[in-house]
């Protein structure tokens, strides 16, 4: 049977780890390198690294980092933030990352999400959403949650699903950094729309929360602080799952 | 000992090469390269594969006389050879992925689309599954049965001959998972990526 994924997420800006509050407000806590280690020691079924400034900064310090972790972590490594072509996706891919993903570019250009899932194959391109709760529905922001698009969330699901994504990766901007649990209401909307796998995120705050974004139809879930700042280890939330009936990898 | 890695351009092949240096430490030459000579002079030969069935064969077909290569080195030579992901599948005669694709024929079945049954499995079939261990295969020596591994796949090798089949996974129906004919072994999961039971099954092949 297959297991239901946890995945946790490091925020990383200049090759440092840090975990924003609604995207701002920054506090600095660790090595990328080390932390993954940890989590892939500890049963983490994937690392993401998200690098959350790359859109405006020199970001050549993720490509270093996502060399050093692949040689010291065997489970599946995502990498996002500031992809915008092509050429990046390929240069992650050959530093070591398994799978990346993209935001602001698949929104602008949604042939990068239908080239590179051809040249690389679907199962390495996912597609991060950022949506926003607005009249009813949900809007997708880019540059990392700055920008509004006026773009409806589950139509964008959908596109990128016909172009190629082989993941979306659903994140709630209204509940990230909150830790009051997922917009679960988005996520059901969302898996039970889409046949591809939906990895819930934004907003964890306790075991329970993981428990119910398996429930509302994800695939897996994301979560930063809670296992960032040693809440709890990502084998108490496999275990807690576990108790709950969910089948996860143990 | 020389274990050859075929860098034939198709996708992503770093973890492989990551995680074989990782178990082959100081013992074992890792070369990774799309040299014939090289190829047909090296113990082993890992054939990594990623993207579509279609391409991955077209990959192959770029590089004058790698096919041959191959052939000679797994079936006149017989010696060991692993497939992993669509290195696997290309073993198949037939391929089904994009548009019908001639496979390599070493392992007699065809590679046609996982059976969502109407939506009701999500495709790819991504993530941590349970493999069946259904025949003693060399590669799984130490390995229990039930163990997780990593699977990212929507297309899946269906063999003719049931024999060949190593183990099977459970998503939507038995999906053959690793094969075993001879000195030619695959693996539908990604070993590279499976933790430490993956890296066993390469310090298995290594060992062979």
């Amino acid at each position: 049977m297959l297991k239901n994924r946890i995945i946790p997420c490091l925020d990383v800006k200049n090759g440092r780890v840090v975990k924003g509050i609604n995207f701002v407000d920054l506090k600095d806590a660790g090595d990328p390198v080390e932390q993954a280690k940890i989590y892939s020691d500890g049963g983490a079924d994937e690392i993401c690294f998200l690098d959350i400034t790359a859109s405006n900064e020199n970001r050549d310090t993720i490509y270093e980092v996502v060399e050093k972790t692949s040689k010291k972590c065997f489970v599946p490594l995502t990498v996002g933030g500031g992809v915008r072509s092509i050429d990046d996706i390929n240069k992650l891919l050959n530093c070591g990352a398994d799978k990346v993903s993209i935001n602001t570019a698949a929104v602008q250009n949604s042939k990068v999400v239908e080239d590179s899932s051809r040249k690389f194959g679907s199962q390495c391109i996912v597609v991060a959403i950022d949506a926003k709760r607005k009249d009813g529905g949900w809007e997708i922001f880019t540059h990392g949650g700055r920008n509004p698009t006026g773009i409806n969330a589950l139509e964008f699901a959908s596109k990128m699903e016909k172009c190629g994504a082989g993941e979306l990766l659903v994140t709630s901007m209204d509940k990230d950094g909150t830790q009051s649990g997922y917009d679960i209401e988005l996520m059901q909307k969302i898996s039970s729309m889409v046949n591809i796998p939906v990895i819930a995120s934004g907003g964890v705050g306790t075991l329970d929360h993981l428990v119910d974004g398996i429930k509302s139809g994800a695939s897996a879930v994301l979560a930063a602080s809670i296992f960032h700042y040693g809440t709890y280890s990502v084998n108490e939330a496999k275990q807690y799952l576990a108790s709950k009936d969910i089948p996860v990898r143990i | 000992m020389d274990v050859t890695i075929v860098d034939y351009k198709s996708g992503n092949i770093s973890s492989v090469i990551n995680s074989f240096k990782e178990v082959a430490k100081d013992k074992v030459n890792i070369e990774v390269t799309s040299d014939l000579n090289k190829i047909k002079s090296s113990d082993k030969v890992v054939l990594p594969g990623q993207g579509s069935f279609k391409s991955c064969i077209e990959g192959l077909n770029g590089i004058n006389g790698l096919i041959d290569t191959l052939r000679e080195f797994a079936l006149y030579n017989k010696k060991p050879l692993l497939g992993i992901c669509v290195g696997l599948q290309m073993f198949a005669d037939i391929g089904y992925e994009e548009v019908e694709t001639k496979g390599l024929g070493w392992i007699s079945g065809k590679v046609s689309k996982i059976d969502n049954q109407g939506g009701k499995f999500k495709l790819p079939h991504i993530g941590w599954n349970q493999i069946n261990i259904v025949k003693e295969s060399k590669i799984f020596k130490n390995i229990e049965n039930n163990s997780h591994m990593y699977f990212v796949h929507s297309y899946e090798f269906i063999p003719n001959d049931n024999s060949v089949t190593a183990a099977t996974t459970d998503y939507s129906s038995n999906i053959v998972c690793a094969v075993e004919k001879e000195n030619i072994f695959g693996t539908q999961f990604h070993p590279e990526k499976s933790d430490k039971t993956g890296l066993k099954i390469i310090d298995n092949f290594i060992n062979l």
